[in-house]
């Protein structure tokens, strides 16, 4: 292994340090700028060698990258733990109602995911429809006279967090401190575990507060409903419980469907053939979507190794994370012919975007609605639109990958 | 090929990505949780044979059972 190269002398374990990688199958680094800027080929190459590979990096981390082993993770809550869920230089402390459901493992699971699901299903969803319609158009009036905007900083994060806002019964204005908080958590906190605990701890406070006014004054917002709801011994929630799931709404609710919504606009934005087609055949969505979904999956979860075991044929050993690579498992040509081809039409699409058995995605059902309404309004005023060849596209690293930075130039609708 | 087909949807793989719902909603029902279940006996009327079968190639969790009678 070609460890030695970064591990200081007279230190017994590895610093965070970074270097470049060169041996992806024995080295991986998801926080390599080669990585984030399009992991697609290394992937490909990954899967057609080893569909299990492991790093020393991050105190051990194994990576699967064929559906068939990413599944079989996704599934085997025995041996891979929830505990932790973001592969980081350091393990801070685990921490108990870190963030149910989504750091539970069963048995504690399922009533902790439960009570958050009848919010988020699609007649649910439906209703909030016309509201966040109105926000998209609202973006697009502030921009629509310019024939250029950054379309993740002034469309595609603001609907996600508006959005949310509106369910929860929070000024949809506070949505800048979200995103603060969650850059502070899912990015910076890779390489400084301080970060971590200055987001939440203002977090808390920030929503301690909401809920004291709501003991005062209910209303029939979701942080009420959170309030109400009942655990599995049949009590209110308490108030760290009720914290823990409004921090967890957030975090895995505004900077995913920010990134899904940027990676759809920048894939139109790159193919005119793709662009032109939704436009005349704008009853291709619901399949568009969700090949969007598919080739361009924002979110990669992590585990953590529990027991020994073996994935796809390669012992995996306690002690190490596993980066659960949903975005990889979706390129597996083994599932999707064609799958490094973006086909809008795709008919068979059994996608892992929102993962793969007990944990899948809460707000699936809010995400879709959100790119396909996000997608329709920017589609009807702004049909034609292209990168701008002078600014340049960034992306995200870490836990979420999309665009962070995305220069579009268009022609207005007549 | 022209035999009735029922569709069936295993509760215990299910986990609500309601994929089925959305391509075929005259065959399917969500529960409060955001679950599904066939609708009614699961029967296909005709003519929604190939909605069946979209549905099941699209569900990640392999719970949908298209059965020919
Ligand atoms: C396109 C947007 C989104 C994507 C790609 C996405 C993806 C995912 C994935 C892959 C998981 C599985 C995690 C695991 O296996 O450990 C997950 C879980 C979760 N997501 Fe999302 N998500 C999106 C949007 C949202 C939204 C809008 C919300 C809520 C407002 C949300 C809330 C959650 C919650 C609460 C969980 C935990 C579920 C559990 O552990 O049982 N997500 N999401
Ligand atoms: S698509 Fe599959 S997992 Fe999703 S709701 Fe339907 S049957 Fe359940």
């Amino acid at each position: 292994m070609s460890d030695s190269a970064h591990a200081l002398p007279d230190s017994d374990r590895v610093l965070p340090e970074h270097p470049p990688v060169t041996d992806w199958v024995h080295d991986f680094d998801h926080t390599d700028p080669r990585w984030i800027e399009d992991p697609f080929p290394i992937w490909d190459e990954l899967r057609a060698t080893c569909p299990v590979v492991h790093t020393k990096r991050f105190q051990g981390c194994y990576l699967p990258t064929s559906y068939q082993a990413v599944k079989q993770i996704a599934h085997d809550t025995e041996h891979f733990s929830s505990r932790r869920i973001i592969v980081r230089d350091e393990r801070p402390e685990i921490q108990k109602n870190a963030a149910p459901p989504i750091t539970s493992d069963p048995p504690e699971h399922k009533s902790a995911k439960q009570l958050l699901l009848p919010p988020f299903t699609p007649d649910a969803m439906k209703k909030l429809e016309p509201r966040v319609r109105a926000i998209c158009n609202e973006l697009i009036d502030e921009f629509i006279s310019d024939g250029q905007c950054d379309a993740a900083a002034r469309y595609t994060k603001h609907v996600p967090v508006r959005t949310i806002c509106h369910m929860l019964g929070i000024p949809e204005k506070d949505g800048d401190l979200f995103i603060n908080w969650i850059h502070m958590i899912l990015e910076l906190s890779i390489k400084d575990e301080g970060m971590l605990k200055q987001a939440v701890q203002e977090m808390t406070a920030y929503f301690a507060a909401h809920i004291e006014e709501r003991k005062q004054r209910p209303s029939d917002d979701l942080i009420t409903t959170l309030m109400r709801a009942k655990g599995k011994d049949g009590q209110p929630l308490d108030d760290t419980h009720v914290l823990g799931s409004l921090r967890l709404l957030l975090i895995a609710g505004i900077d995913t469907t920010w990134s899904a919504i940027g990676a759809s606009l920048w894939h139109l934005a790159k193919t005119p053939a793709d662009r032109e087609r939704l436009v005349s055949e704008p009853e291709l969505m619901p399949t568009a979507v969700e090949e969007l979904l598919r080739a361009y999956s924002p979110v990669t979860m992590a585990r953590e190794v529990m027991k020994e075991t073996t994935i796809a044929g390669c012992p995996v050993k306690p002690g190490n994370m596993v980066l659960l690579s949903f975005p990889a498992a979706n390129r597996d040509p083994a599932v999707f012919p064609d799958a490094g081809k973006i086909v809008l039409d795709r008919k068979s699409n059994p996608h892992a975007a929102f993962g793969l058995g007990i944990h899948r995605c809460i707000g699936s059902n809010l995400a879709r609605m959100e790119m396909t309404v996000a997608l329709q309004e920017w589609l009807k005023r702004i049909p034609n639109f292209w990168l701008d060849p002078a600014g340049k596209v960034t992306w995200s690293e870490g836990t979420v990958r999309g665009p962070r930075q995305l220069p579009i130039l268009f022609e207005k609708a007549t | 090929m022209s035999a009735t087909l029922k569709v069936h949807v295993d509760p215990d793989k299910c986990q609500g990505h309601a994929r089925c719902k959305a391509l075929a909603p005259e065959l399917f029902d969500l529960d409060e949780y955001g679950n599904a279940h066939e609708h009614g006996d699961g029967r296909v009327p005709a003519g929604l044979e190939d909605k069946a079968w979209l549905a099941k190639a699209n569900c990640p969790e392999i719970a949908i059972d298209v059965i020919e009678e």
